[in-house]
């Protein structure tokens, strides 16, 4: 039988999810789609310049990709739904990743805005897939409001440190009747593999893969990573044992 | 509280003497810290700091790349006026020097917008001198109504207002905001500002704040460094940059590290620093800050920004002209100062290509 995900209405055979920022130029972007073989990918709308030709990100994205645009420079709820109608109106599809994000510092989400803004969103026909730090209440409340995904992260964004979060997101996993994507943080295709063997249903990469030397290659390496990754999590991994089998039982009386 | 109480502070701590006994284990374990305190940014910024440039610049450029990518922002500035009530030894709009002024009409500034439109850049940076007279708060309102009708980003770098009147222009579409302080040194500030309200220190230095308070979305500072000792300059700068970060945290903060360039006038600079000064100042900004943006202007030579690029750099002007109409006027003014790096808004994106780097062109989007 075939592994789909099922998001919004839409059925996806591959789980990495791409994002489009940080690239040090835009022509490799089309390459790197295809060795990721992503079916989704994420582009600020700050950055979508509509009327630039040669400029216009949306240029080299693929057609058969979904598009998702990010509220990315959203500080409050309001500025992420005015930013989600814009990439609407522009013609980018139903689909938005919520990004709000008060603290420049170290670009931790705003949970509570981004609730109020996925329920204005949701309501208003969209498919939201809100980023947002790991917390069972703020996911169940996503859940709530609509939320077609949580996409929780595993470090801030763009810091490639793993997932530091992983107790908190094996929660969402385990209590979240959505699908949970792990989003930022992931710097090493083996910290991606690591997300999917949990559990998660997809992840997210960009900067790992954007500031690679060899972007094209580190994408299809993350390709793999999420494939075994995943395979893995199917095939159910043997238990892991806290202690070695102890030579001298403490309960050996109880024979 | 606000960031003047903190100059007053520092006021009475000896940097000089300080920075005399700053040792290579210092810098070295400064330099190597996940996490740089004020202290640790100090000491990077003293002359043995100048021994580590390729160690620091190594640092830099990882975390450059990792918190901002491979990509450089462009804009380009546009004077709107030169006319200027300041007295200020070191600037060319000084009220006494005699030349040719000029504030652009409203038809002016649409032509000047379009043709720096077709350029493809998305991001203006607007310029005035300091005469409520020549260019008021609704002069600026209607320039922004006309600006937001060709650019999708515009910064202010004029003079210090009032937290309404920064309310009035973000309402407007402004959405960013410039303002140096020039040097920090409190008497050497006095001492070049003859007269005209720029004499008033604090108000300037507080500005930022207000600026942050009224909701703009960045905050873009510096000093002019060669007006006073780069090297105190340049901590100052730093900590204020810090204190915007932590107090607005919303913002995006911003550093120029602009050197005083020559111009109208026969003003002496203390100490410019040289390039390996400028290079230091930088990866010092960047270990202390490594989420603050970094501004190089094109006072600095088309080389030099080439190779800052991968030092820290996100955000580079191109195309520019300092004086008002430069862009499609006949009848423009004098500048305010020389540029160096003359090359169009296609080099320079050409120039970034070539290094590896993504000219981005539009960063935000007019809400």
């Amino acid at each position: 039988m075939e592994d789909i995900l099922k998001i919004g209405g839409k059925e996806l055979s591959n789980r990495l999810f791409l994002g489009t920022g940080k690239f040090p130029n835009k022509n490799i972007i089309p390459q790197v789609i295809k060795s990721s073989e992503t079916q989704v990918v994420t582009v600020a709308v700050r950055r979508v310049d509509l009327n630039g030709e040669q400029e216009n990100i949306l240029n080299y994205i693929s057609k058969d990709c979904i598009l998702m645009p990010n509220t990315s420079g959203a500080r409050n709820a309001e500025e992420a739904v005015r930013i989600a109608q814009i990439a609407r109106a522009a013609g980018c599809g139903n689909w938005i990743k919520i990004e709000v994000i008060n603290d420049n510092k170290y670009l931790l989400p705003d949970n509570y805005e981004t609730i109020k803004a996925t329920e204005i969103l949701a309501k208003d026909g969209f498919v939201v897939l809100p980023y947002v730090s790991p917390d069972l209440m703020v996911a169940k409340a996503l859940v709530d409001a609509g939320a077609a995904a949580v996409m929780p992260l595993g470090a801030p964004i763009g810091s490639n440190r793993g997932l530091q979060t992983k107790e908190l997101i094996r929660i969402l996993i385990a209590e979240i009747d959505l699908p949970i994507i792990v989003d930022a943080g992931i710097g090493k295709p083996s910290q991606a593999a690591e997300a999917m063997e949990m559990g998660a249903d997809a992840v997210l990469v960009n900067t790992a893969i954007a500031t690679a030397e060899d972007a094209v290659k580190m994408a299809e390496a993350f390709n793999l990573a999420v494939k075994a990754g995943r395979l893995a999590y199917l095939a159910g991994p043997g238990a892991e044992q806290l202690y070695g089998e102890a030579s001298s039982p403490l309960t050996d009386f109880l024979r | 509280m606000t960031f003047f109480d903190k100059v007053l502070e520092h006021e009475q701590f000896d940097l000089q003497q300080f920075w005399s006994t700053v040792t290579d284990e210092m810098v070295i374990k400064s330099l190597n810290k996940q996490s740089l305190s004020d202290k640790d940014f100090l000491i990077l910024l003293a002359p043995k700091g100048a021994g580590y440039l390729e160690n620091m610049a190594q640092k830099a450029h990882k975390l450059t790349v990792q918190n901002f990518g491979k990509v450089i922002f462009l804009y380009t500035p546009m004077y709107l006026s030169s006319y200027c009530v300041n007295r200020c030894t070191y600037c060319g709009f000084n009220v006494e020097n005699k030349f040719l002024r000029k504030t652009l009409t409203l038809k002016e500034v649409g032509m000047e917008a379009q043709a720096i439109s077709k350029t493809g850049l998305k991001h203006i940076l607007v310029l005035t001198g300091e005469s409520r007279n020549h260019a008021n708060l609704q002069y600026l309102l209607e320039c922004g109504e006309i600006l937001k009708k060709y650019f999708t980003s515009i910064t202010i770098e004029i003079y210090p207002m009032e937290t309404e009147e920064y309310k009035k222009l973000v309402k407007a579409g402004v959405d960013s905001i410039t303002i140096y302080q020039e040097t920090y040194n409190r008497t050497r500030y006095d001492a070049v500002h003859l007269s005209g309200p720029k004499k008033d220190y604090g108000y300037r230095l507080e500005a930022a704040e207000r600026a942050g308070n009224a909701g703009m979305r960045s905050i873009n500072i510096g000093a002019l460094l060669g007006l006073s000792d780069w090297r105190a300059d340049a901590f100052l700068t730093g900590l204020h940059a810090k204190y915007l970060q932590d107090n607005f945290p919303g913002v995006e903060i911003g550093i120029s590290l602009p050197r005083l360039r020559p111009h109208k006038g026969s003003f002496q600079p203390v100490s410019t620093p040289e390039d390996r000064d400028l290079v230091q100042t930088m990866l010092a900004f960047r270990l202390f800050l490594p989420r603050v943006g970094i501004t190089i202007s094109t006072r600095e030579s088309a080389q030099f920004r080439d190779n800052l690029m991968k030092l820290g750099v996100t955000k580079m002007s191109a195309g520019s002209s300092t004086e008002v109409g430069g862009h499609s006027q006949d009848n423009k003014s004098d500048g305010q100062f020389e540029i160096s790096d003359n090359r169009s808004v296609a080099e320079v994106r050409e120039a970034i290509l070539n290094k590896g780097y993504q000219p981005v062109l539009k960063d935000w989007q007019y809400l």
